[in-house]
């Protein structure tokens, strides 16, 4: 039986200048980058596609598979785009990896875009972080000077570059065909699909975009094997993947596990509830997918549990609440995000989420009218299926499944402000209060 | 009027401020600009980190920024603008030396982070996307910073200041206030909105090498694997299972 933490990633994290490419290579570093590049390219898509590897950005997409479609009698390059836009609420994984070792990303990259044939790769990383964007600098200059990236790397006739490209605040970016158009100096939208990324993706070439932690998995793939890979977590949902706790719980944080743990399992890890609370809903997955409750605690945490309950894995971006939150207030948080971030290019969702944000609001201050719950979802239906990308999905799904699992508590906003049924100063947690007492004040 | 003329929900014109013309974009600006471009297979592709380098000049996105940035990559500066105003770290107004953002998205927002918002705002005595008089800060409310694990979050310059508390908030804009040194908890000590938004072009400051690893809550899992000699297999020795059980508390 597997280990419940199998930290393989966050290994060398927190060790003396971890993000260096000397301490990176001490731990064991870019030697699988050696052994992939005696392979033939597509043995090295062969390996990935083997160990079962599914993107970790969300939608679950088998990765050696996606590497397949590229067209390699296409005359245009090849590039490679690793998405490190990390803007899902609730998702904190991807940016604490590159800041504690952004050389485990690069050599996914190295092995990635050999497998594809790609001599260009492109970092975006989120435009409001900067000192990641600073690591990830570093590493490339680093690695430059060390042979490992610019021509004919470690004299194996392989020529590739690294371009490090900070966005500029649009979560939409992170949807993998308007981070092309981002790329290319535009506004951020979504493009209609097909053509595929993989047949004409920037500037109209063959392109993999790829999450962080899925191209940083790749080097433990081609160093232990595929069948290693494969021997963790469950039938359809192979290997393990960070899974990141956060809100009412007394620890939270990250956890690398194999797929499959349970919620029951990760909450018992991170301590709990924080005392004399309980647990009253959580996100499997950032707040795209639907919420769900203590009900779901011994749920698989993969992607068929997630889909047998009517939710998703998502990002496994665990965000926890208990019972003094107003679950009207957080789907209205949530539903102004998409509001906010909803990119414009079609009306259902363009408008839908602006009239979502409407009825919260008065719901919210007790100013609801009799119907507005139905009309909620009413809404809700005009902009489901209707809408452009994925984005209008996720500002649906978190008012649905709140509807559906708390209907009276929306019904309550006919008459009672939520900050007077949930008083909001008993949802909060500054860090002294956390029963572990942490050091209040003490590290900044 | 007749009462009946049209009315916008979104009385603030998108648009950049025209009125104001002044500029510190030079030669040296230029040449770096031309250096952004180098680095692109395209030249627009080079607009998002150009529009970056324009704010660190002038802390905002300027007119003459618009027309310099269309000229390198061959577009109008009508169309740099509609680029420039889609995305929101892009400013119309000039931001503070510093720029303060809270994070306000749901998770935050429960945890503290809506108190904090309001003790930061009265403390400065602006509100969300205002500068001060002294043109020392500016405020936004901002969205899901990728820190929910460090909850309520504050970021200065684009810095992380985890696990931010009313008190621990004010004294750091003091601090700030005065010139006194402030080490974010997880980046480098902190400089100023416009020095940051350089590195965010693609020009290093140097300073990768400051500050920490990884945050406590990063290292938790690992901790607790180290603790319990909780480990991935080893290669060649993992048949594989079904789903670890509920309840089963090692799996060894
Ligand atoms: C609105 C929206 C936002 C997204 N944001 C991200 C993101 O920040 N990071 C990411 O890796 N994928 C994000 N995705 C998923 C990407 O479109 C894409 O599926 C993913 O990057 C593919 O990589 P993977 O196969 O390695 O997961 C987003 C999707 C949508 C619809
Ligand atoms: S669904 Fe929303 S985010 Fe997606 S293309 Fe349409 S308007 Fe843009
Ligand atoms: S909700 Fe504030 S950092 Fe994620």
């Amino acid at each position: 039986m597997t280990d419940l933490l199998t930290p393989v990633l966050c290994e060398n994290w927190g060790t003396e200048k971890s993000w260096k490419l000397s301490a990176y290579l001490l731990s064991g570093g870019f030697s699988a980058a050696k052994k992939a590049l005696k392979l033939a390219p597509a043995d090295v898509v062969g390996i990935v596609k083997d160990a079962g590897l599914r993107g970790r950005g969300g939608a679950g997409f088998p990765t050696g598979l996606k590497w397949s479609f590229v067209p390699q009698d296409n005359p245009n390059p090849k590039y490679l785009v690793v998405n490190a836009d990390e803007s899902e609420p609730g998702t904190c994984k991807d940016m604490p990896l590159l800041l504690a070792s952004p050389h485990t990303l690069l050599e996914g990259i190295v092995i990635s875009s050999y497998a594809i044939n790609c001599h260009t790769a492109f970092v975006y990383v989120r435009g409001e972080v900067v000192h990641v964007a600073r690591r990830l600098q570093a590493a490339v200059a680093e690695l430059h000077e060390a042979g490992w990236l610019g021509k004919n790397i470690q004299g194996s006739g392989f020529d590739l570059d690294i371009v490090i490209h900070s966005g500029a605040g649009a979560y939409i970016c992170g949807e993998e065909t308007a981070l092309l158009d981002s790329l290319e100096g535009r506004r951020g939208q979504p493009r209609l699909r097909p053509p595929f990324p993989a047949v004409a993706g920037l500037y109209a070439s063959p392109t993999v975009i790829n999450n962080v932690e899925s191209i940083s998995t790749v080097p433990s793939i081609i160093k232990n094997g595929a069948e290693w890979f494969a021997g963790m977590g469950t039938e359809k949902s192979n290997g393990f993947t960070f899974y990141s706790l956060s809100g009412h719980v007394k620890r939270p944080g990250q956890f690398e596990a194999p797929l499959g743990i349970t919620f029951r399992q990760l909450l018992e890890l991170s301590g709990g509830m924080r005392d004399s609370h309980e647990l009253k809903f959580w996100t499997p997955g950032g707040s795209s997918t639907p919420i769900l409750t203590p009900e779901h605690l011994d749920v698989p945490l993969d992607y068929e549990g997630m889909a047998s309950v009517g939710s998703m894995l998502g990002t496994k971006a665990m965000q926890v609440f208990d019972e003094t939150t107003s679950v009207v207030r957080t789907t209205l948080r949530w539903s102004e995000f998409y509001k906010h971030e909803s990119c414009g290019k079609c009306t259902p969702c363009r408008e839908g989420t602006w009239w979502l944000v409407q009825l919260l609001r008065r719901l919210e201050a007790g100013e609801g009218q009799e119907g507005d719950v139905d009309k909620l979802l009413a809404v809700t239906e005009d902009i489901n299926g209707l809408s452009f990308c994925a984005l209008a999905g996720g500002a649906v799904a978190c008012v649905t499944s709140a509807v559906r699992h708390f209907r009276p508590e929306f019904e309550l906003g006919y008459t009672t402000p939520a900050w007077e049924s949930f008083p909001y100063e008993r949802s909060a947690v500054f860090i002294k209060d956390r029963p572990d007492g942490q050091s209040e004040g003490g590290r900044v | 009027m007749s009462g009946k003329e049209f009315q916008t929900y979104f009385p603030h014109s998108g648009r950049i401020d025209e009125a104001n013309t002044s500029t510190e974009i030079d030669e040296k600006t230029i040449a770096e600009l031309e250096e952004i471009v180098a680095r692109y297979p395209q030249p627009r592709s080079a607009v998002l980190p150009m529009l970056h380098l324009v704010q660190s000049v002038d802390g905002r996105v300027s007119p003459r920024g618009l027309e310099v940035i269309a000229e390198l990559a061959g577009i109008t500066p009508a169309q740099v603008s509609g680029v420039a105003t889609f995305y929101t770290m892009y400013r119309k107004h000039p931001a503070g030396k510093h720029h303060i953002g809270i994070c306000v998205t749901a998770l935050c927002a429960v945890m503290g982070g809506d108190i904090l918002y309001d003790k930061v705002s009265e403390h400065l005595g602006v509100g969300d996307g205002e500068t001060t008089a002294d043109g020392s800060f500016s405020l936004e409310r901002i969205e899901c910073n990728a820190a929910c694990d460090f909850a309520p979050v504050m970021m200065v310059n684009w810095e992380f200041l985890d696990n931010m508390t009313p008190e621990k908030a004010t004294q750091i804009l003091d601090d700030l206030a005065v010139g006194r040194p402030v080490k974010p908890n997880r980046g480098a000590t902190l400089t100023s909105f416009k020095e940051n938004e350089r590195v965010l072009a693609g020009f290093n400051d140097g300073r990768a090498d400051e500050g920490v690893s990884a945050g406590e809550p990063s290292l938790l899992g690992l901790s607790i694997a180290k603790e319990r000699g909780w480990a991935a297999p080893k290669p060649g020795a993992a048949p594989k299972e079904e789903a670890p059980e509920a309840k089963e508390g090692s799996g060894k």
